[in-house]
This record gives structure tokens, sequence and C-alpha cells, in this order.
């Protein structure tokens, strides 16, 4: 196991990049701790399988190095890389029985036998598939396959990170949560460095320590989960996280308020006045039905009842504003609505501003 | 939606079926009427029982030329199964070289047999033909008019310049199935080639090329028209294959009642080794599964 780090890391896929828009994966510079499991988040088309395959060794970056702890592995093939990794579709290798499969990667390093069994069979407890393990792998199920394609990985003692590629695309809904815990246990149990890509933010979120947010070939922000959530650094990142994201709303901000559509909110610091476009993220959890000082009047589009609580869908004028709401209270015909203060974040050209000290 | 019940769906299946009864049934009533039957022309027919069969079963000219088509299916099959998979390897997975690959492997397929026989039966004379010039040239003394193993090796370059396309064909398209995470875990997990080759290619392949294996062993058996014409059975009798006997009996002699006698037999050792190969490979199947 190894720190990695990505040194000024951007790749295109055309022979001579010109412009900025020429680069799939634009320049990522981070340093990934050891032992830590990190999820590339983002929509389809942002860059982060690009980012992986050139972690993996798939692709050579057109700029920057790669390095896993202090060995520059830029030029280096996958297979001397000592990764290993998942891919969205199970891998296995059809003719051969489940223990086989997990034997494999050490047989081709000419691991001695006494070794590989030892380490066969630890990997098959670890990973629960001892019933199966005689059993030939081709007529298994697809979190089963998943598991074996994992396992691959987990029995080699030489593995410096895994890498995920949304690996739990094809498994059932069910199994997919059983699975995501089980892996998050193993994680916790032997410490190796995961790197996760995924487009569904709950599996991002439940799963990462940290997770690296992607957008249109872009690194926007690299946080814990609870970092994404209260201080997303882009407008992006509060409209990709949470269920429904956070609301963005033109405002023009001075002092300690802002001006949204002529109302006035109380920020909870203080701005300077800022040149360029102006906005105020919150998020609907932060949002509370009050007609009292301050309030804001919304009409209101729909109200979608889920239970535990209930999305109120409606807009400030012309820009969409979600509340979430506790159950039990009714709506007002014509509600108006307050923002938590210090939950109110200011954006400048669709990037976070801090206040002044 | 309410199902309807009736039987009219048997009109629909009415002329298949009254094709395949002209096409197939009934000349194949009239193969095993003669075969039982004895006939001196002006259609007059006289009852000979298993007489036909008891002939040509004993015959050793059918021995001989039933040993021949096994010999030459089997030489096709151990050719063509491994030089084909060979080839598809080799082609390129995309670019432009990809269809320049397959328009020049599926040409040799679209060439009429007959042709592909007086092609390799030019290409091979060693007056006029490229191939047969060259090797006497060369100070080999080839004729396959002549020398028996001449004639057949003729005869098996010939079939796999015409048919390893096939083959190629299949495998290929077995191969462009397998998904690029494959190669990568297998990258991964430090497959060898062949390692590469033998745990994810061939199973990957493996229904493709049990119709590769079915359909060439089903048409060297039956093989005809190429050898016919190159060699036209001989020299002697070292190129006739059943299926040249057979039409040597019927048109060649005339002997209506052994030729359908032999045709059955034919038809049923096909059918036969046609059934114990689908068997094995649907069991095999099925326990791997």
């Amino acid at each position: 196991m190894s720190r990695i780090t990505l040194d000024h890391i951007a790749h295109s896929y055309l022979p001579s990049p010109k412009t900025e828009a020429d680069f799939a994966l634009k320049e990522v510079h981070q340093v990934w701790e050891d032992g830590s499991a990190y999820a590339l988040l983002g929509p389809s088309g942002c860059g982060k399988t690009t980012l992986l395959n050139i972690i993996s060794g798939l692709i050579t970056p057109s700029h920057g190095r790669v390095v896993f702890g202090e060995r520059d592995v830029t030029l280096l093939p996958t297979e001397a890389r000592n990764i290993a990794q998942v891919f969205q579709f199970p891998v296995i290798y059809d003719t051969m029985t489940v223990a086989e499969n997990l034997a494999f990667p050490l047989k081709n390093r000419k691991v001695p036998q006494a070794e590989i069994d030892r380490r066969v069979a630890e990997t098959i407890e670890m990973l629960g598939l001892g019933p199966m393990a005689r059993r030939k792998a081709r007529g298994l199920t697809a979190d089963q396959k998943q598991k074996i394609s994992l396992g691959r990985g987990l029995v080699r003692s030489d593995v410096n990170a895994i890498l995920f590629d949304e690996p739990l695309t094809v498994i059932d809904p069910h199994m997919k949560w059983q699975l995501r815990s089980q892996l998050k246990q193993l994680h916790r149990r032997y410490g190796f460095t995961m790197v996760y890509v995924t487009h569904d933010q709950t599996e991002a979120l439940t799963f990462a320590d940290k997770v690296v947010v992607m957008y249109a070939g872009e690194v926007v922000q690299v946080g814990t989960p609870a970092e994404l959530f209260e201080r997303p650094k882009h407008t992006f990142v509060g409209y990709f996280i949470g269920s429904p994201g956070m609301n963005v709303l033109p405002a023009e901000v001075a002092g300690d308020r802002a001006v949204v559509g002529g109302h006035a909110v109380a920020l909870g610091q203080h701005y300077r006045p800022q040149p360029g476009r102006t906005e105020i993220g919150v998020r609907p959890e932060f949002v509370r039905l009050d007609d009292g000082a301050g309030s804001l009047p919304i009409s209101v589009r729909s109200v979608e009842d889920i239970g535990r609580y209930r999305i109120l869908r409606g807009a400030i004028g012309p820009h969409e504003l979600n509340a979430v709401l506790p159950e039990g209270r009714a709506i007002p015909a014509s509600p108006r609505v307050v923002f938590d203060p210090a939950r109110v974040n200011v954006y400048r050209d669709a990037h976070l501003v801090e206040a002044e000290a | 939606m309410e199902k309807t019940w009736n039987n009219k769906a048997w009109f629909m299946v009415l002329p298949v079926l009254l094709l395949v009864a002209f096409s197939a049934v009934i000349p194949l009533m009239t193969v095993v009427n003669y075969s039982v039957q004895d006939t001196f022309g002006n259609n007059e027919f006289f009852w000979a029982g298993t007489e036909w069969f008891e002939e040509v079963l004993s015959s050793s000219r059918f021995h001989d030329a039933l040993l021949r088509t096994i010999a030459f299916s089997a030489i096709i099959l151990a050719i063509e199964i491994p030089l084909g998979i060979l080839i598809a390897l080799t082609m390129p997975r995309k670019g432009w070289g990809v269809p320049v690959c397959l328009v020049l492997m599926s040409l040799p397929l679209l060439i009429p047999w007959n042709v592909v026989g007086t092609i390799w039966q030019l290409f091979g004379r060693t007056d006029i033909g490229l191939l047969g010039r060259m090797l006497t040239g060369l100070g080999i003394d080839y004729n396959y008019g002549r020398n028996p193993f001449d004639a057949w090796a003729t005869i098996i370059v010939m079939d796999v310049w015409h048919w390893t396309s096939l083959v190629v064909l299949l495998c290929y398209a077995g191969l462009v199935s397998i998904p690029e995470a494959y190669y990568q875990a297998a990258k991964i997990d430090g497959a060898s080639r062949w390692s590469v080759f033998r745990f994810i290619e061939l199973p990957k392949m493996n229904r493709v090329l049990q119709i590769a294996i079915l359909l060439r062993f089903m048409d060297s058996f039956m093989i005809y028209t190429e050898p016919f014409v190159v060699t036209g059975g001989g020299p002697g009798s070292a190129t006739t294959f059943l299926s040249i006997d057979l039409v040597k009996t019927a048109v060649g002699q005339f002997d209506l009642g052994p030729a359908a006698a032999m045709s059955i037999i034919y038809f049923m050792i096909i059918l036969l080794l046609s059934w114990v190969f689908f068997t094995v490979t649907t069991q095999a199947g099925e326990d791997r599964s």
C-alpha cells in the first residue's frame, strides 16, 4: 500500500491539444493518502474514468506524473504498477472455479503453491465465498462474480491500491447495499487504498473518506461528505450532491446581507462587495416556512410527500427554489420562507466566496 | 388482451410444409423406394429387400470411399480450425485494417465451388499453371493427375484456401464481442498471452467454434464439386470420396438400387455424427453452467 500522488496530471485524447476544451481531463494536482477511500464522483463524461485509467496505467497522461509512494510510475504498464481493478461488468474467468480464479494472479506471479493456497483460503474466508469455492465461476450471480473480481485484487500482497470503476452498476438493488457495506468493512479491516468511480452520490458519500467531485474535466472539490454538504466549493457540487440539490439564487451581496429579487436575506457572515456574477446557495434542508420579518414570498409548483418529509418545489420570481419540510404542518396558500443565515453560502462566478474574517 | 384459441395457425405453416414435402420428403422417399427395389428400365420394379444395403455395406469400394472421406474431414478440421483461430487472433480489432481484412476474408467464400475447382485445376497444371510450373521449376516432382499424394495435397490446400475464411470470420465475431475490461483485468492479473487465449478468448469463442466445427465437418464430409473438377476422383480412385462414388454409381453406372442404398447409408452417417456432435457439445455446455 502506498500514497498516490497525481503531479499536475492532464490528459487529452487528441494528439496535439491546443485549447482548454481539447482536454478530457484538465489539470489535477492531488495527493491521495495511503489507506484512505476516495470516491470520484461526477456525471457521465466528466473525466472520472479517464483519471482512473491514468492511475491504473491504461492511459498515459499527456502532462504530469503519477507517483506511487516515492516511485514514478507514469510510464509503467498496468501489470508493473501493483494495482487491482474491479470493472463495471464483472470480469471472471469462466472456465475456472472460484478458487482458481483467485489463485490466477498469484500463479502468474510465480508465487509458491503453499503460499497461494494459504492466501486463496484467506481471501475466500474474507469475502464469504466459502460455500462456492469449488464451483465454476460462470454459474454465480453478478454480485458473487463482482466479489471474485475484488478477490483477485485482495489476494495479492503487493497491491498499492484497488480501483473500482462503477462496480455496482449491474448488481440488484438489495444486493447493492449489502455489497457496499461489506466493501466498507473490508476496507476498514484491511486498510487498502481505494479509489472508487461512481455517478451515484449515495454510493460515494456512504463509502468514501474523501469525495472528489469532478465536473467537465475538472476536479471542483475534494472533501469529506460533510464538507461537500455544508460548504460546496462550486455551485455544481451543491447542485449535484443532495436530493434535491442546493438552491442557487442570483443575488447582490453586500456586507451581511444579500438581495434576492428585491428581498433582503440575512447572511451569517460579512462579505465584501463582489464583482462579477454573484449567487447565494442554500440547501433545501435549511429553508423553513416562516412569515415573520425578512421572509421571502414563494410560489408553490408541487409538493412531494415521501413519507419521512415533504419536498416543496417552488420558485422565487423566476428562480427555482426547493425546500425540505417536516411532515404534519399545512402549507399555506401563499407561503413565505426564511433561510438559516449560518447555512447560506455566497458564490461568485460559481465559486465559493470566503467571508471576511 | 383476450387470447384467441383456434387452429388457424396450421394454415400458416402449410406453405412451408408443402415446400419441404416437395423438396425434401418426397425425393427422400423416392430414394427409399429405389433402395429396396431392382429395376431393368421400362418402369418395372422388383422387390429386392435389403440386398442393396448388404451389397454396399460389404463392398470394399464403399469402405475405401468412406475412409477417404473421414480422413479428409479429419485433416480439414485439424488444419482449418487452428489456422482460422490463429488468423482471427492476428486480425486488427479497430482502424482501417478491419474492413480490408473482412473483405479479403470474405472473397474466397463468394466464389462458386466449381469455379474454385477450375481455378485450382488450372493453378496446379504443370504446363500452364502458376503453382504447377513453379513446383516443377523448383525441382519437385508434382503432378496431381498422376500422384495420389499430390492430388490430396492439392485438394486439401484448395479447401483450406476456400473455407478457412469461414472459421476466421466466425472466430473473429466471437473475439470482438469480448469486452475490453477482460483484457485489462488479465493485464492487471499479470496473465501471459497464452493465458489470455486459454482462459478468456477460447472460452468466449466456444460457441462460435462449435458452429464452425459443425459446419466445416458437414461441408467437408459432403465435398463433391471441387475434387470432382480438379481430379475427377483420381488418380485411380485416390480422391474418390463418398459423394463422388455415389454420383459415379448413380449417374455413371446407372445402378439406381445400390446408389439409393448408399445415399441412405451416407445420410444416416451424417445424421448420426451430427447428432453425436450436438449432444456432446450441448452436454458439455450444461456441465459448465
